[in-house]
């Protein structure tokens, strides 16, 4: 029951967008139509489901104070947590490298739809910011790990399908000149993040 | 920007053949335009992100400002050091790794010298790796400017995403609890007369849209940076 907690939690009660404003350049950037916004909403699913539980090994077997016990006593007292930054990006920045050729070779329908989002992915806040959260949430199991980053992704495909929706629509009404496209968008999303505060408290 | 033209000798970094005054009128615009008509947050549209989780409050975005000027000053100098020696195909991950450096200087820096604040902004030093204005001026600056100018460059920018955020931070702060810089400022007298706090402003997504307010009140005094639909 854990996992269906943390899994409603990641998407509706800690959304990568509406509660902590992560990935917010790419979500402004690419949500002009729904289409890309889908696209790049995939990406995201697809590589903090990867990223986040990688990073969690790394975390518990190399980075945390004592986490190199494994390999004997001398190396118990470590402690390479101020590390912990550059190896997740680098983590990220090569996993999305390694994505990329993957889907390009196995799955070039797939790669054509995501293709020219992969490379943005590696600078999304969303992404790191998987990461951040899961060493600051300190969880029991790279499962749990797993099922974060995955409900996060799909928090953050729903924000951008949701807003780019609302953005095609917009374009027929009488926005007043100074708050057309950035402005309005950035009132959309803050109306939309109250919405969302509703699901707070909810436990399953 | 009152600084003396000076005519001394010009840095070592530059090459000889120009012989531009430091604070050339170029060279001033290049710190000065980002505060307003090429503003980071307003108009660029970038370094979002960690731009309004911070904002509750005045002093975490006075020090984030300062963390991000000083890790967008130094990353630029580097990659421009750099920039002929770095591979364009892998120059993402040379730029991240500077980045990331920068970034993790700063932190121990303040895990040491600002403890409380350190805490209180968590993830978001981390995530100055990937606030895409670090990312953004050097993909569009630094990889093809000499050194001085790009540093001029990257202080710009951060100082124009640090008035945004101080901006967006004052008016939460104030109306939302009363204070500025932790301080009370709005008079217990107001209080008795029935005033309270708008505890809204507190949550984050009050953040988005005074934002959106400031970009309708930039744009109104600004008209040429009225987007098309």
């Amino acid at each position: 029951m854990d996992y269906i907690n943390l899994f409603v939690k990641s998407i509706f009660i800690e959304n990568m967008i509406f509660a902590y404003f992560l990935g917010m350049c790419s979500y402004l950037a690419v949500s002009k139509t729904v289409k890309t916004a889908v696209g790049l909403g995939f990406a995201v699913i697809f590589v903090l489901s990867i990223t986040v539980p990688i990073n969690y090994l790394l975390d518990n077997y190399l980075l945390k104070p004592g986490a190199m016990a494994w390999l004997g006593e001398d190396y118990a007292a470590l402690d390479l947590s101020f590390l912990s930054f550059i190896m997740f990006i680098a983590v990220i920045a090569s996993m999305v490298q390694l994505v990329e050729m993957i889907v390009e070779k196995f799955a070039p329908a797939l790669y054509g739809a995501l293709g020219i989002f992969l490379p943005l992915i590696a600078v999304n806040c969303a992404i790191l910011g998987g990461s951040l959260f899961m060493q600051q949430k300190s969880f029991a199991s790279i499962g749990e790990s797993a099922v974060y980053g995955f409900g996060s992704g799909i928090g953050w495909l729903l924000a951008i399908l949701a807003i780019a929706a609302i953005r095609e629509k917009i374009a027929y009404s009488n926005v007043p000149a100074p708050l057309r496209g950035l402005g309005i968008t950035f009132i959309i999303t803050g109306l939309m993040a109250i919405g969302f505060m509703s699901f707070m408290g909810i436990k399953l | 920007m009152s600084q003396p033209k000076s005519n001394k000798k010009p840095a070592i970094f530059f090459v000889a053949k120009e012989r531009e005054p430091l604070f050339s009128k170029k060279n001033r615009a290049l710190l000065k335009d980002p505060l307003d008509d090429n503003n980071p947050i307003t108009v660029q549209v970038l370094g979002i992100c960690s731009a309004l989780a911070i904002t509750v409050q005045l002093k975490p975005a006075v020090v984030m400002t300062l963390s991000v000027i000083a890790v967008m000053g130094a990353s630029n100098v580097i990659v421009s050091i750099l920039r002929n020696a770095i591979p364009n195909r892998i120059r993402i991950i040379v730029q991240l790794v500077v980045v990331a450096s920068m970034v993790i200087l700063v932190d121990q820096v303040l895990r040491a010298f600002a403890y409380d604040v350190s805490k209180q902004l968590s993830i978001f030093i981390g995530l100055i790796i990937t606030n895409c204005i670090v990312m953004g001026r050097l993909e569009a600056f630094a990889l093809g400017n000499g050194v001085w100018k790009s540093f001029l460059d990257g202080v710009g920018n951060a100082a124009g995403y640090g008035f945004m955020l101080i901006l967006v931070a004052f008016f939460r702060e104030l109306l939302g609890s009363g204070k500025l810089y932790g301080y009370q400022v709005i008079p217990d007298a107001l209080y008795e007369m029935g005033y309270e706090n708008n505890g809204l402003m507190l949550l984050s997504p009050m953040a988005l849209i005074t934002l959106g307010l400031i970009i309708w009140v930039q744009r109104a005094r600004n008209r040429k940076l009225i987007e098309k639909n």
